[in-house]
C-alpha cells in the first residue's frame, strides 16, 4: 500500500516535471513562430475580440463594485483616525498596484483563459489543428500564437480599465455618497500615487499576469486530450492553475518592487 | 514523373510506445488510382494515413510520397510537401468558427497570393464540384454529417493536390450520402487527375470505386488485389472481412478467460 | 461576425484601455519624481530621522518643493544623511532649516523647510545646516498609553 502511493507520487512528479519540460518548449515554440501575429495582425485583433472586448462588460461591473466596497470599507476605517481625506489614497494605491491587476487578472483567467483552453481543446479533439497541420499551416503560428499576443495585448488594458473603473467607483461612495470632500479625495491620491512606482509597476504587473494565463490556458487546451473528459479537465485546471500563478506572481513581484518603499 | 507509383511505402515499422501498430508494411499507391485500405477497427489504418501526412515518423522502413522520404525532410520540406497533399478527416474536422466558404477559401489564402475575387471563383468551382455551391455561407455546425463531409473534401482539393487521404468517409452516412460520397471520390479522382488513398471498413461501399485494396490485419498485409480479386478471394480473413460474418479468423470474443471458468462453473464444468 | 464590426469593437477597446491608463497617469498618479534637468540636491544632516522613507515629499510652508531622494547612514560622523531633491523653480537662502515633520499625528513624515534670512541661496550639492529631528517615536507611544491610562482611571 505504501510502496504503492509512492510509486504513485514518483510518477506523478514526473509526469509534472515532463510537462513543465513540454510546457517550456511550447512557450518557446509559440515566441518563435510569433511572426505571422504580427504579419497578419487581423488574425490578433481578431482574437482581442475575444479575449479582450467579451471580458469587458466583467471587468468594468467588478472593477466598479470593488471600488464601491473599497470606498465604504476604507472610510470606515479611516474616519476612526479622522483622516477621510485620505479615502483616495487608500482606494487609488489598492486599486493600481493589487486589486486591478490581480482581480483582474483572475477574472480574466476564469472569462478569457477558459474559453482559450475550451476553444483549442476542442480543436484538437475534432482534428481541427491536425487538419491544419495536413493544409501545411503550422497551428502554433496561426492559432497559439494570435491567442497569445491579443492576451499579452489585452490583460494590462483590462487592468487599466478595471483599476479606473474602481477609482470611480470609490469617488461614487466616498464622495458623492458619504460626503468626503472631493478636492481632498483627488488631490491626496495625486501626491500618494506616483506614476513610475505604483501605476508603471502595476502595468508590469498586468502584462506578466498576461503573458502567465494565457500561456497556461493555451497549453492546457493544446496538451489535453481529445475527449469530452479531457477538454473539461483541462479547463478546470486552466482557471485553477492561472489563479495560483496569478497569486504567486503577485507576491515575488510585489517583493521586488515596493520592498523599502512606504 | 520519374516514378508510376506515387506512395511508396516499404517495411513501416510503428508503435505507440511499446504498443507496436505497425510491423513492417508494404504498400504502393500508383498515380491516378483509387487505393482502398482495409481492416477492422483499430488495425493502424489511421496510423498509416499519418505516416503519409509525415505527422508521425516511421520507427523503422520508409515512406516515400512523389520520390520523396518523409523521414529524411525538415519541417520545411514536410510543409511544402503536404501542399501538394489533401486529407479528408473521419468527422471532417471543418473549422467551426468560419463559414464553409472561409473553410475551402483557407489554404488559398494561407499558400497563395490570389486576390480575393479569385479566390471566390475558385472556391465556388470547389464547392461546386462537391454540389454545395448554394451552402457557401453556412456555418459548419448548420450542415449535415454528410455534407460536412463533402465541404471538407472540396477543402481538401482547394489547392488541387496530387494525393488526397480520406480517413473513413463513409462512416455514419446514410445510404443516399454513402453512394454520393462514393461516386465523387471516384469521379474527383479522374476528373483532377490525382490519387487517392481511401481507409475505410465499409468493404461494398469501396469495393465499387476502388482499384486497388489492401487488407490491413495486427498490423501487416494480410492481402491485397484489385476488387475483383478481393471479391473472389478465398483468404478466410477477407471472406470473413467481405462477407461480415461474426465470427472467423477475427475472432467475435475479445481474449478472456475460460467462459466457464469465468461464470465459476469450474466443478461441474465438462 | 462581420470583421468591420470585429475591427470596430477591438478599437473602441483599445481606445477606452488606453483612456484608462492615461486617466491613471494623469488623474491618479503624478510623476514626483522630479526630474534630475528641472532639480537640484541638497544634503541635510539629522541625528535621528525616525520614520523618513525616501520619496516622501518636501515641503515648505507647506507647499510641496521637492522629494527626499536618498537616505544613507554616515559611518564617521554617525548620523543619517538625507538627500534632498528640490524643483529648480524654488531657490531656498543658504540659512534655511529643515525639520522632520508628521502630517496629523499617525501621517506619514516629509520634511519640512524654513526659509531664512539670507541673501544668498543653496546650490547644487550644499549643506542645510540647521536641522531638527523627527519625534522619535517612544515618546509619542508613551504620550499615548499615559492618556490611555488617564482615560480609563475613573472607571
Amino acid at each position: 500500500m505504501l510502496k504503492r502511493s509512492i510509486e504513485n507520487l514518483g510518477n506523478r512528479t514526473i509526469q509534472g516535471v515532463w510537462r513543465i519540460g513540454f510546457a517550456a518548449r511550447f512557450f518557446v515554440a509559440m515566441l518563435l513562430h510569433s511572426g505571422t501575429a504580427f504579419r497578419r495582425f487581423g488574425l490578433t485583433i481578431r482574437e482581442m475580440y475575444f479575449t479582450g472586448v467579451l471580458s469587458l462588460i466583467i471587468i468594468l461591473v467588478s472593477g466598479l463594485f470593488v471600488g464601491m466596497v473599497l470606498g465604504l470599507q476604507g472610510y470606515e476605517t479611516l474616519q476612526t483616525y479622522g483622516s477621510e481625506e485620505a479615502l483616495g489614497i487608500l482606494v487609488a494605491l489598492s486599486l493600481v498596484r493589487e486589486l486591478g491587476p490581480v482581480v483582474a487578472a483572475l477574472l480574466f483567467a476564469s472569462r478569457a483563459g477558459s474559453a482559450i483552453t475550451a476553444e483549442i481543446g476542442l480543436m484538437k479533439a475534432t482534428e481541427q489543428l491536425s487538419a491544419m497541420e495536413m493544409m501545411a499551416v503550422d497551428p502554433i503560428a496561426r492559432v497559439v500564437a494570435p491567442r497569445f499576443w491579443a492576451g499579452v495585448i489585452s490583460m494590462p488594458l483590462l487592468a487599466a480599465l478595471f483599476s479606473a473603473m474602481g477609482i470611480f467607483g470609490g469617488y461614487l461612495v466616498g464622495v458623492q455618497l458619504i460626503g468626503v470632500d472631493e478636492g481632498a479625495f483627488w488631490s491626496q491620491m495625486r501626491s500618494a500615487v506616483d506614476f513610475e512606482q505604483d501605476i508603471l509597476n502595476g502595468v508590469i504587473k498586468s502584462v506578466v499576469f498576461g503573458i502567465a494565463i494565457t500561456t497556461i490556458a493555451l497549453f492546457e487546451g493544446y496538451d489535453a486530450p481529445p475527449t469530452a473528459e479531457g477538454v473539461s479537465g483541462a479547463t478546470t485546471r486552466t482557471v485553477v492553475t492561472s489563479s495560483l500563478v496569478v497569486l504567486a506572481l503577485d507576491f515575488v513581484l510585489t517583493a521586488f518592487m515596493f520592498r523599502g518603499l512606504s | 514523373m520519374q516514378n508510376d507509383n506515387l506512395v511508396e511505402i516499404e517495411d513501416v515499422e510503428f508503435g505507440y510506445g511499446d504498443r507496436p501498430v505497425l510491423k513492417g508494411i508494404n504498400l504502393t499507391a500508383r498515380r491516378g488510382q483509387v487505393i482502398a485500405i482495409m481492416g477492422s477497427s483499430g488495425c493502424g489504418k489511421t496510423t498509416l494515413l499519418r505516416l503519409i501526412g509525415g505527422q508521425i515518423k516511421p520507427g523503422q522502413g520508409k515512406v516515400r510520397v512523389a520520390g520523396e522520404s518523409l523521414g529524411e525532410l525538415d519541417s520545411a520540406g514536410l510543409y511544402r510537401l503536404r501542399r501538394k497533399m489533401g486529407m479528408l478527416f473521419q468527422f471532417g474536422a471543418l473549422f467551426t468558427d468560419i463559414s464553409v466558404f472561409d473553410n475551402v477559401a483557407f489554404q488559398l489564402r494561407e499558400h497563395t497570393d490570389l486576390p480575393e475575387d479569385a479566390i471566390r471563383d475558385l472556391v465556388l468551382m470547389k464547392l461546386h464540384a462537391v454540389g454545395l455551391r448554394g451552402a457557401a455561407q453556412l456555418m459548419p455546425a448548420e450542415l449535415s454529417g454528410g455534407m460536412a463531409r463533402r465541404v471538407a473534401l472540396a477543402r481538401a482539393i482547394a489547392l488541387d493536390p496530387m494525393l488526397v487521404m480520406y480517413d473513413e468517409p463513409f462512416a455514419g452516412l446514410d445510404p443516399i450520402s454513402l453512394g454520393v460520397t462514393g461516386n465523387l471520390i471516384r469521379r474527383l479522382t479522374d476528373t483532377l487527375g490525382l490519387t487517392s488513398l481511401v481507409v475505410t471498413h465499409d468493404v461494398q461501399e469501396s469495393l465499387k470505386i476502388v482499384d486497388y485494396v489492401y487488407f490491413v490485419s495486427e498490423g501487416v498485409i494480410v492481402a491485397e488485389g484489385t476488387a475483383a480479386e478481393i471479391r473472389a478471394s478465398g483468404l478466410p480473413y477477407v471472406h470473413q472481412f467481405v462477407h461480415g460474418e461474426a465470427d472467423g479468423p477475427v475472432p467475435f470474443h475479445y481474449p478472456a478467460p475460460s467462459y466457464a471458468d469465468d461464470l465459476r462453473l469450474g466443478g461441474q464444468s465438462a | 461576425m462581420n470583421k468591420t464590426v470585429l475591427d470596430l469593437w477591438v478599437g473602441l477597446f483599445v481606445i477606452a484601455g488606453i483612456a484608462a491608463l492615461l486617466f491613471l497617469a494623469l488623474k491618479v498618479g503624478s510623476t514626483s519624481a522630479v526630474s534630475a534637468s528641472n532639480s537640484y540636491e541638497i544634503v541635510a544632516r539629522f541625528d535621528n530621522i525616525g520614520g523618513l522613507k525616501p520619496r516622501a515629499p518636501v515641503k515648505s510652508a507647506g507647499v510641496v518643493v521637492g522629494r527626499v531622494a536618498d537616505i544613507r547612514f554616515d559611518n564617521e560622523t554617525f548620523d543619517a544623511a538625507v538627500t534632498l531633491r528640490l524643483d529648480k523653480r524654488y531657490a531656498f537662502p543658504k540659512d534655511t532649516s529643515a525639520a522632520i515633520m508628521t502630517s496629523g499625528l499617525l501621517g506619514e513624515q516629509y520634511i519640512g523647510l524654513e526659509a531664512g534670512g539670507d541673501s544668498q541661496t543653496l546650490k547644487d550639492q550644499d549643506r542645510i545646516l540647521i536641522t531638527q529631528s523627527a519625534v522619535v517615536l517612544e515618546n509619542l507611544i508613551g504620550r499615548f498609553i499615559y492618556g490611555q491610562a488617564q482615560e480609563g482611571a475613573p472607571q
